[in-house]
């Protein structure tokens, strides 16, 4: 034995008395995880976030949370002598006077955009998957909580540094807050240490955005990693792969590798983004002031459909008991995006609801395969999409040459109407898929060969596919309509037909080819 | 015939072929745009500037502004609007309209500067209005402060024009131009006129030398050289959240995609 092996061997030996570590490592380094690269979607989550601590915490060595009134003395010369808060002007001399100050300032506000929009495509895979069915519901709330938090994580950061157009997002948010009937002008006085914009809430902003809500992060993304790992990662279906298994490789060395490296591609993106594409340039937006507005403000994507909603509304207002309740922003600044997160927050238990189905799994779905599902997920998506076409209303008009009221009229109506039709449409799509599912287990793949028969006859040639892409294409199960898996009761009174006709539609389904389909069939069709 | 057919089966010759045909229609759109546009000439007078203008005016400018100016159910009256209104709707392309749309449109102008001249002596004739300016007159260079335009311009121009002076929407299909690449002289005019759905800012409101100030922040933003990189049109987050999710996330997303393929 070399005497670096006996060294290495001898300090492992020593840490594993002390610790008792060999153990649990031999367990936990082998456990294996399932490959796919949608699984890899909650990485990107995770290392952005890791990012994110690290330039974040460059950042606060030179940031001053402070809106304390300062004339700006720094290399930027338009801004020169300048009255602004302490904080756009440690901002101005993080950008411009520290060196690398500018770029980690872009890599972090990169990393965070690429952040949410990772924890966004994340929760699409799950939700169309199915992966938050018993027994991971617990992981799916930690999840709507993380997206949550991370869009007021992300508003409040861009928020801090009191410029111009962040100042008018502040401004917004103090509107939804006063928008709250009765308590709201007292909450909105007690976040700002009275009337907009004194001088508290930067710093009060401040230390939510670097203590707490990381803080926060950091508990909830660890629960959800190790309720991953204590539940096991779902698969795909597949031949071999069934509830109570995993196939893939094991994390070491496999994953440790890959996700090792998949850090280092993350980390890449976002600098390569931080180097060659300005964001968030707050020097040309000025230092704010109530009194100014720019053309054109718009929030980051995470709160623009929430924007495009607040734009869509009529003007609507009550006046009662001395008391207004401006419905203009009640409703889409908090009853919508209430609806929808706690919609989704309560998903699961609905969907188990309707279909009775209180199993385990750890098979996913494929989306085709659940249409209600992925139906619903769709007229979502397309709900938010077009609220976030009117956020961005203004920039479309000038640059699409349309008319910005066109644009809301559009979103008016098609809020209400467009959804329902991506609803129908997705779910026609769906069964098609089905039917082009059962079509190629039963008939073949199509080769695009056509032969003459003998008799002049021409013939498409259908080669059959193989058993493993049978399996995939069949293996799952067609749900059933009520009462019949669940008992007569379940369908009573209005809650229960409620329930009941949930249930018939979701089970509209293309029964999967079985055994006797494929005899009836018999040997030697084309 | 046979690596044709088999890379015809290709699965990656479907993304391709999208591709390859999204480039072609940009291209030819772009070819398509830049076609020169057919130009016209007009025939200079020659009797003093103001009769000129005159005969230009009949012709070009009374079937909308009336045989004297004095406007009509769809143009306004010209009776005192000054020379300055005249050089910047004529010199920037604005006037003669091409068609009836929202607001006039900056396009290539139809008059030269003799001709243009001609028409604002002659509308400046007909009652007194503020006068068209010259860039050479304009030292705001020397005598203007950026950052106190840059203040200025926030307060009086950032709402409709944008913080970059990029432009932005105004109602019903109107809107503010860019101010990139303007003309000082042509920025001062429409300051003290007004044009379109822009208020007038007259000397009173906005001194001449707050006017130079802006003009100055205007040409410092326009020539300021992009800080943080590429500068995604200096629209705010709008471009940056869509480049954070194309390029960004699917970049991510195609090295998950390597990353997660069976070795072969």
């Amino acid at each position: 034995m070399k005497t670096s092996q006996k060294v290495a061997g001898a300090t492992a030996n020593y840490v594993d008395e002390r610790t008792g570590a060999a153990k649990w490592l031999k367990k936990n380094l082998t456990k294996v995880f399932p490959d796919h690269w949608s699984f890899m979607l909650g990485e990107i989550c995770l290392y952005s976030f890791i990012i994110l601590l690290l330039t974040g915490t460059f950042l606060t060595f030179w940031f001053d949370p402070s809106q304390r009134e300062v004339v700006y003395h720094g290399s930027y010369l338009p801004l020169s002598g300048i009255h602004m808060s302490a904080a756009y002007d440690s901002t101005l001399h993080l950008s411009f006077d520290v060196r690398g100050g500018l770029l980690m300032r872009q890599i972090h506000h990169w990393a965070a955009l690429i952040f949410m929009s990772a924890i966004v495509a994340h929760l699409f895979r799950v939700f169309f998957t199915g992966a938050y069915r018993k027994p991971r519901e617990f992981n799916w709330l930690i999840g709507v909580g993380l997206l949550t938090f991370g869009i007021v994580e992300g508003f409040l950061g861009y928020s801090l540094p009191d410029d111009l157009l962040s100042g008018t997002g502040i401004r917004i948010a103090e509107a939804i807050l006063q928008a709250i009937p009765v308590v709201g002008s007292y909450l909105a006085f007690f976040a700002f240490g009275g009337p907009f914009p004194g001088t508290a809430f930067i710093p009060r902003i401040f230390i939510v955005h670097v203590l707490l809500l990381p803080g926060l992060f950091l508990a909830l993304i660890t629960i959800h990693l190790m309720l991953v790992w204590y539940q096991k990662h779902t698969q795909y279906p597949g031949p071999g792969r069934t509830e109570k298994n995993v196939v893939g490789y094991p994390l070491m060395p496999v994953y440790m590798a890959k996700a090792g490296g998949f850090f280092f591609v993350v980390f890449g993106v976002t600098a390569f983004l931080g180097a060659v594409a300005s964001i968030n340039p707050i020097w040309l937006y000025g230092p704010y002031t109530p009194g100014q507005i720019s053309a054109g403000s718009q929030p980051d994507w995470y709160m623009g459909w929430l924007d495009g909603l607040v734009r869509a509304a009529p003007p609507l207002e009550t006046h009662a008991f001395g008391h207004t309740i401006s419905w203009n922003i009640l409703i889409p600044g908090l009853i919508i995006p209430g609806i929808l997160f706690t919609g989704m927050a309560l998903y699961p238990f609905i969907e188990s609801w309707i279909t009775g189905d209180k199993r385990e799994h750890h098979l996913l779905d494929r989306p085709r395969n659940a249409p209600n599902r992925t139906a619903l997920g769709v007229t979502a998506i397309t709900f938010i999409l077009i609220s976030l076409l009117n956020g961005g209303n203004d920039i479309i008009a000038t640059h699409f040459h349309l008319t910005i009221n066109g644009i809301m009229w559009f979103t008016r109506i098609g809020l209400f109407t467009i959804p329902p039709i991506a609803f129908v449409v997705t779910k026609r799509i769906c069964l098609s898929l089905q039917r082009a599912d059962r079509d190629l287990v039963l008939h073949g793949r199509e080769t695009g060969r056509l032969v003459m028969m003998p008799n002049g006859e021409m013939l498409e040639v259908h080669e059959p596919i193989s058993e493993a892409q049978k399996w995939t294409l069949t293996q799952h199960q067609t749900p059933e309509a009520l009462p019949a898996p669940l008992p007569a009761s379940a369908t009573v009174g209005l809650k229960g037909k409620i329930r009941a006709r949930l249930n018939r539609a979701n089970a509209v389904q293309i029964p999967a080819p079985t055994l006797t389909d494929l005899k009836e069939l018999g040997d030697g069709h084309h | 015939m046979q690596r044709i057919s088999s890379f015809r089966r290709h699965r990656i010759a479907g993304p391709i072929l999208v591709v390859a045909a999204l480039f072609t229609i940009a291209t030819a759109f772009g070819v398509a745009s830049a076609l020169p546009s057919a130009q016209m000439t007009v025939a200079s007078g020659t009797s003093t500037l103001v009769s000129q203008g005159k005969e230009i005016f009949l012709r070009g400018c009374s079937s909308c502004h009336g045989l004297h100016a004095e406007g009509g159910g769809i143009a306004p009256s010209l009776i005192g609007v000054g020379s300055a209104a005249v050089d910047f709707q004529v010199g920037t392309g604005r006037m003669p309209m091409a068609d009836m749309s929202q607001q006039a449109m900056q396009k290539k102008p139809l008059y030269n500067a003799q001709e243009t001249a001609a028409l604002a002596a002659y509308v400046a004739s007909l009652a007194p209005g503020p006068a068209a300016v010259t860039n050479e007159s304009l030292n705001y260079e020397r005598d203007g402060n950026a950052a106190q335009g840059g203040t200025l311009f926030r307060t009086n121009c950032a709402m409709c024009h944008n913080f970059a002076g990029q432009g932005g929407a105004l109602t019903n299909g109107k809107y503010a131009p860019s101010l990139m690449g303007v003309d000082p002289k042509y920025i001062y005019e429409a300051m003290v006129t007004g044009p379109q759905s822009m208020p007038k800012f007259t000397n009173a409101t906005i001194t001449p030398q707050e006017k130079l100030d802006i003009i100055k922040w205007i040409q410092s933003a326009d020539h300021e050289q992009n800080l943080g990189g590429a500068s995604l049109g200096r629209v705010g987050p709008v471009t940056e959240g869509l480049l954070g999710w194309v390029l960004g996330l699917g970049l991510l997303i195609g090295a998950a995609a390597w990353l997660a393929m069976k070795a072969k």
